[in-house]
């Protein structure tokens, strides 16, 4: 089974990366893709430009970003026990929203080191609240619903501040809150995929405990997890993925949420030594495919990304919800 | 057979520290539980048999006194070889339904595998095992969740089975399982206990099957039920083998009630008004 998932989604990722190269405004054939991918092309200036300053850079944003939100969607789903949260549901997204927020519009995006570093903080000071509500709270859905009540709170504070900021600072925040893999340049891509990788490097490095985990924390402890310390590896993990994915492209909602469920559909079972990576290709896929949709045939503007997200998600988490008693994982 | 205690208590005091301070669920409980021997634990509901185990195993810490753990401190062990020392089969629910019963029977490898969690032919082995002895290999490859309640038990035991430990302690194994699965649970555990040389200790309701299966018995009386738990009411655990306590009258003592009484002819609990 899960070969067969691998397999699948590495031939999407596959067409899903070059066709995000080859559609856009301008229509540019795979052949001159390939060509100025590979550094032998001689033909218009323009299309090289457009590939490699343009395409290249959101192609791959998306690629490590929806790998990000999935991987840290699944980690939270497995630490709360909850297959509904996420970092967006979590208010997670949202803190690090408020940290990009305070430094656009107090310190200017001056350097997207302070950015990275406020939406960092942001994502931190959440996960923390929620963690200290989840020693109190012992029910998984009333601290689901602590994490969207944080996250409103956040989103409150963001709009007192934008009332105080000046228009044009506000009109780059809201530009930015829309969420866009497009935003960030071929300078910047080396950032996003430092922190992303460097995230997704530690999910992996996760799967015995987030097994372990699933038996919940007694089991885990008398198998020998030391269980405090797992989770705050895992919460450190998901900051970082959802705090560096934030600053870069804005909050991105359903991905972190709904991946981690199609994974599991595809895979058929929740043993994190596959799922975790089915869900980080997947997540990578449906970033992309989200990517792809974005833009508007004949037209140089992109569709909002906030727009298209839950498109896709949304159907999947329903869908998840009717059929739970058929679906082994809830139960 | 080697007749030292593998866990042994002195002056236990169980219970739990919360926000509001602590809470004595039990006194001075001196205990001491051997190998080769399948042991009950029996008491009311709200006894702290639970609690008990919970803290003999380190899951919850102990109030006062002190848990050994073949003569050494409890806390003197690390996490990872305490998992190799005790296992354990709670009541908890658990989020383990997409897994199938071999990754769940795998997880008992956890303390005997490297970083990774990767399986050597050993630890497959081992799983495959405890999988046989479980009575469960012929579910292997169903999710947990297409278990029945019996068949969840038993792919747990096998999971702390697969743990090769020397201690195994359960909460309640038999809870909700049918008359038949109870015993043939009950037996599987004995020959455990007798053949692999391991201490077997187990919390149940069920005193028939107690009195035909147990070499042990250990009786958890309950704090007074009105008012505060006053620590100093509960009275001392009895121990010993159900003969013994059959023999010196501690059975009906222990479980007589105004209109219950336990007779020691049938061996069964019987109601007063019967005689």
């Amino acid at each position: 089974m899960h070969r067969r998932a691998y397999l699948a989604l590495a031939a999407a990722l596959v067409v899903l990366f070059f066709l995000g190269l080859v559609h856009g405004a301008v229509r540019i054939p795979l052949r001159d893709v390939l060509q100025i991918l590979f550094g032998s092309y001689e033909g218009r200036d323009a299309w090289q430009h457009i590939v490699l300053e343009s395409r290249l850079p959101q192609t791959v944003t998306a690629l490590l970003a929806g790998a990000s939100l999935a991987v840290s969607g699944l980690m939270l789903q497995t630490l709360f026990k909850n297959p509904l949260a996420g970092p967006s549901i979590l208010g997670i997204s949202d803190g690090a929203n408020l940290g990009v927020a305070v430094s656009m519009i107090y310190f200017g995006a001056a350097s997207y080191l302070t950015t990275i570093m406020a939406a960092l903080v942001g994502a931190a000071v959440v996960l923390l609240i929620i963690l200290w509500f989840s020693r109190k709270v012992s029910s998984n859905v009333m601290l689901l619903i602590i994490g969207i009540m944080v996250g409103y709170l956040a989103s409150s504070v963001i709009s007192i501040l934008n009332y105080h900021a000046s228009a044009d600072k506000v009109h780059q925040y809201v530009m930015w809150g829309m969420g866009d893999f497009s935003g960030v340049s071929l300078a910047k891509l080396p950032w996003l995929a430092g922190f992303s990788l460097a995230g997704l490097a530690g999910a992996l490095l996760l799967i015995k405990p987030l097994n372990a985990l699933l038996l919940g924390e007694s089991y885990a402890t008398n198998l020998g997890v030391n269980v405090r310390r797992a989770r705050v590896l895992i919460l450190v993990c998901t900051g970082v993925l959802t705090g560096v994915v934030t600053a870069f492209c804005g909050p991105i909602s359903f991905i972190g949420l709904a991946v981690p469920h199609i994974a599991r559909l595809l895979l058929g079972s929740a043993n994190h030594r596959h799922l975790l990576p089915v869900t980080l290709l997947a997540g990578a896929c449906t970033a992309l495919l989200c990517s792809i949709l974005t833009v508007v045939p004949g037209s140089n503007n992109l569709l909002p990304l906030s727009a298209i997200t839950p498109i896709i998600g949304a159907p999947v988490i329903i869908y998840v919800i009717v059929n739970r008693k058929n679906i082994h994982y809830f139960n | 057979m080697d007749r030292s205690p593998v866990i042994e208590t002195r002056s236990l005091c169980i219970g739990y520290t919360g926000r509001g301070g602590r809470r004595t669920v039990h006194p001075g409980i001196d205990v001491r539980l051997f190998p080769g021997e399948l042991t009950c634990l029996m008491g009311r509901n709200g006894a702290g048999k639970s609690t008990l185990l919970k803290t003999l195993c380190g899951l919850l810490p102990a109030l006062g006194g002190e848990v050994r753990i073949e003569g050494r401190a409890l806390g003197s062990y690390s996490p990872e070889q305490l998992a190799a020392r005790i296992g354990v089969v709670l009541t908890e629910r658990t989020q383990a339904g997409g897994i199938s019963v071999y990754d769940l029977v795998s997880l008992g490898r956890y303390p005997h595998t490297g970083f990774f969690g990767t399986l050597r032919e050993e630890d497959h082995a081992a799983v495959r095992a405890a999988l046989e002895t479980a009575g469960i290999a012929h579910k292997a490859g169903c999710h947990v969740a297409e278990l029945s309640d019996g068949e969840r038990q038993k792919a747990f035991i096998a999971k702390v089975l697969a743990q090769e430990c020397p201690i195994i302690l359960l909460d309640e194994p038999t809870a909700f399982l049918d008359v038949t699965s109870r015993l043939e649970t009950m037996l599987s555990l004995r020959r455990l206990a007798h053949e692999r040389n391991k201490a077997v200790l187990l919390s149940t309701h069920d005193l028939d099957v107690a009195l035909q299966t147990a070499d042990r018995l250990w009786l958890q009386p309950a704090c007074p039920s009105d008012g505060t738990p006053d620590a100093g009411l509960a009275g001392p655990m009895v121990c010993g083998t159900p003969e013994t306590l059959i023999a010196d009258g501690s059975l009906e003592r222990f479980f007589g009630g105004e209109s219950i009484r336990f007779d020691p002819v049938s061996r069964r609990l019987v109601s007063r008004n019967d005689r």
